[in-house]
């Protein structure tokens, strides 16, 4: 699969709707074999991108969720402690214990060690990589680049196949120039009134092509107001779903209830505080 | 992809491919000027997507361009700019020297290939990629001078308005400097020693114990991580603080070096994200470049509205729990005071302190008159004064307990 607009609308049938210009990233990450870093605010929908490719290449993802303080043992592998001690424990004295405790069977994957080991090259994501610390990030930058894990007592693992990584970062921290140039990059924008549409249409059952415009258009809307928090795609899906379950066809039909569930969209007390009824009122004016 | 159009004879497609590879480089060279960090491997992928095809259609061969060569949000902004301008022949306001004089189709002219040429042949190569850095340092004997205190002691205690001759700024400048290396050295070594709380590492102690039959005896410890310090500081440009504000460059500069952890920002009628420019190794070129990007000052100082723009845009990315935000301003506020105070307050529910130095507070007779000031105080840890490089240095005990 190369052409753009193939990729583009497998992705559609995944669920995904992307732009052009994703679509090109992804052609481009198989062509050039580079992983593909996804910024931008949270809830644009970075982490649907590696779901959805994962169900275009019909292949497993296995998810790292970075955070503080990860290290090699929780994202790379592990052994299986409780099983060493009772193996030690029930060969006590046998000379050769100590390399077979720590061996294959006593190896326990982490999602990283997993991604080189399947035999089908899975989608790997590694989701806020802004949330490890640098020390993790250079360890990565290791991995990425060689695709081979060294484990002191086993030796040097290479991969078996090359994952498709996709790496996600909100931006909490200024990720290391050496980790950008490897990657190919790719800024995800709040979508834009058309393409929300079409989330909106492809995600919610139930949800007309004009509710679905009505929404979108006012969900832009309330993202260009002074807010905390800016609702992303997942909120529109939340309060599309909210809608259609109420059984609005029309905004402008139920005000009250487009006032009522903008809880979906707003999820501060001093935004929700802001959207008075009046701020309801004016936003609805402009959704045709 | 299909590859492109009808084939060329062997000699005419290796002419045709020089002439591509010549153009590639002088493009990457003009984003490297933009700023843009281009390596080797991102310059042979891009060459890669040439021949693959994608230089058949400049809009897929800019969008892949753009996924390829930029690397941030910046980059990615300004990359379509860019590239028209090098490849359509649009004009943009560049200083691209690799447009010749030769009066332009739409073709790169001869000139621009051959220099690039040149460029790609010559000494173009991974120094390129460096940051300057590395060039010549523009007269400043004082660089890396460590030896003893005695600038630090002779001119600890004037302000800094009252520094006039070149040679007591220089002083001043090299004094800040090394106090905020000091203070870097003695946070971080307090650090590691209050570094407590260990955790068992299984590994390790399994190993070590296999010849107890497993039981653990003796364990093997793993030390915490520890967090260090970030420390944010937005420094006030505005006129009214012009006579300290080079000092303060100096002394923002020198923490930055030192810090692992710390951003800056300027403002006076608005903010300026300038990190970058501090991190520049030499001080007198970081300086250079700031006072350029302080320029624009006299239209007043609009607090309230520089720090909109900070929590609005810069707060999440750079505040994390152990954060310390320094704004050193004079609190004259033109602007709204009252939106001063709401932004202050979003600020303190943000980060873990607020310390706001006023040169103007060791002042005779000063009392926080100016509306501003008095709208951000109830939200500020620590109001201290400085104006000399012992009020700063007076500034540490505080910055350790952090």
């Amino acid at each position: 699969m190369k052409n753009r607009d193939e990729i583009a609308q497998a992705l559609a049938a995944s669920g995904y709707i992307a732009d052009a210009n994703l679509a090109t990233a992804i052609s481009l990450m198989q062509l050039l074999r580079r992983p593909l870093l996804l910024e931008g605010e949270a809830g644009v929908g970075k982490t649907e991108v590696a779901k959805a490719l994962a169900k275009v290449h019909a292949t497993e993802l296995i998810r790292l969720q970075c955070y503080e303080g990860l290290d090699q043992s929780s994202a790379l592998y592990e052994w299986n402690y409780q099983r060493q001690l009772l193996t030690i424990q029930a060969h006590r004295g046998a000379d050769s214990i100590e390399d077979q405790v720590f061996s294959e069977k006593y190896l326990l994957e982490r999602p990283l060690l997993a991604a080189i080991r399947r035999p089908k090259a899975p989608v790997l994501l590694i989701d806020e990589i802004d949330r490890a610390d640098d020390e993790f990030e250079a360890f990565l930058l290791e991995l990425l680049s060689d695709f081979q894990v060294s484990i002191p007592e086993l030796g040097t693992i290479p991969a078996v196949t090359i994952p498709h990584v996709v790496l996600t970062s909100n931006g909490t921290r200024e990720l290391s120039d050496a980790l950008r140039r490897r990657c190919l990059y790719h800024y995800v924008d709040y979508p834009d009134v058309d393409r929300e549409t079409r989330i909106i249409l492809a995600r919610v059952a139930g949800a007309s092509p004009s509710l679905s415009f009505q929404i979108a258009r006012m969900v832009e809307g309330v993202r260009k107001e002074e807010l905390r928090k800016v609702p992303g795609v997942a909120e529109t899906l939340d309060w599309a779903a909210a809608l259609v379950g109420l059984d609005v066809r029309d905004l402008h039909d139920a005000p009250e209830t487009v006032h009522e569930t903008l809880i979906c969209l707003l999820k501060t007390h001093e935004d929700r505080a802001r959207a008075t009824p009046e701020v309801t009122q004016r936003l609805l004016g402009k959704v045709a | 992809m299909s590859c492109c159009g009808s084939s060329p004879g062997y000699d005419d497609l290796d002419q045709v491919s020089r002439l591509v590879s010549a153009r590639l480089a002088a493009f990457l060279r003009t984003l490297r000027d933009a700023g843009f960090r281009v390596g080797l491997a991102e310059g042979q992928d891009a060459a890669t997507l040439m021949s693959s095809g994608y230089a058949a259609r400049s809009g897929l061969l800019r969008a892949a361009f753009k996924h390829l060569l930029s690397a941030r949000k910046s980059d990615w902004d300004k990359f379509d700019g860019l590239f028209d301008a090098f490849w359509l022949g649009q004009r943009v306001r560049s200083r691209s020297r690799t447009i010749g004089s030769t009066p332009g189709a739409s073709n790169p002219s001869l000139k621009s290939l051959q220099d690039a040429a040149a460029e790609q042949g010559g000494s173009q190569s991974i120094t390129d990629q460096l940051p300057s850095s590395d060039d010549a340092p523009e007269g400043r004997s004082g660089e890396g001078r460590m030896e003893g205190a005695s600038p630090a002691e002779n001119i600890a205690e004037v302000d800094f308005r009252k520094l006039s001759d070149p040679d007591q700024v220089a002083e001043a400048h090299e004094a800040a400097a090394q106090l905020a290396r000091a203070m870097r050295t003695r946070l971080t070594r307090r650090d590691l020693a209050r570094r407590r709380g260990y955790r068992l590492d299984l590994r390790r102690t399994i190993h070590r114990n296999i010849s107890h039959g497993g039981v653990p005896i003796s364990l093997v410890k793993r030390q915490r991580k520890h967090k260090p310090l970030r420390l944010i500081v937005l420094l006030d440009a505005s006129g009214s603080m012009s006579m300290y504000t080079s000092v303060f460059l100096r002394f923002i500069h020198g923490v930055l070096d030192q810090f692992r952890e710390a951003e800056a920002f300027l403002f006076h009628t608005r903010l300026a994200y300038v990190s970058d420019a501090m991190k520049e190794k030499n001080a007198a070129r970081a300086l250079d470049r700031l006072s350029i990007m302080a320029q624009g000052a006299g239209g007043g100082t609009k607090i309230g509205e520089s720090l909109q723009t900070f929590n609005r845009w810069h707060a999440r990315r750079v505040i994390h729990s152990r954060s310390c935000v320094m704004i050193v301003s004079d609190g004259y506020e033109t602007g709204d005071a009252a939106l001063l105070g709401r932004e202050m307050a979003a600020l303190a529910r943000r980060c873990r302190r607020i310390v706001w130095l006023n040169p103007m507070m060791a002042w005779e007779g000063y009392t926080p008159e100016a509306r501003g000031i008095r709208a951000a105080l109830p939200h500020v840890d620590l109001y201290a004064p400085a104006n000399s490089l012992q009020s700063l240095r007076a500034l540490e005990p505080y910055l350790m307990k952090l």
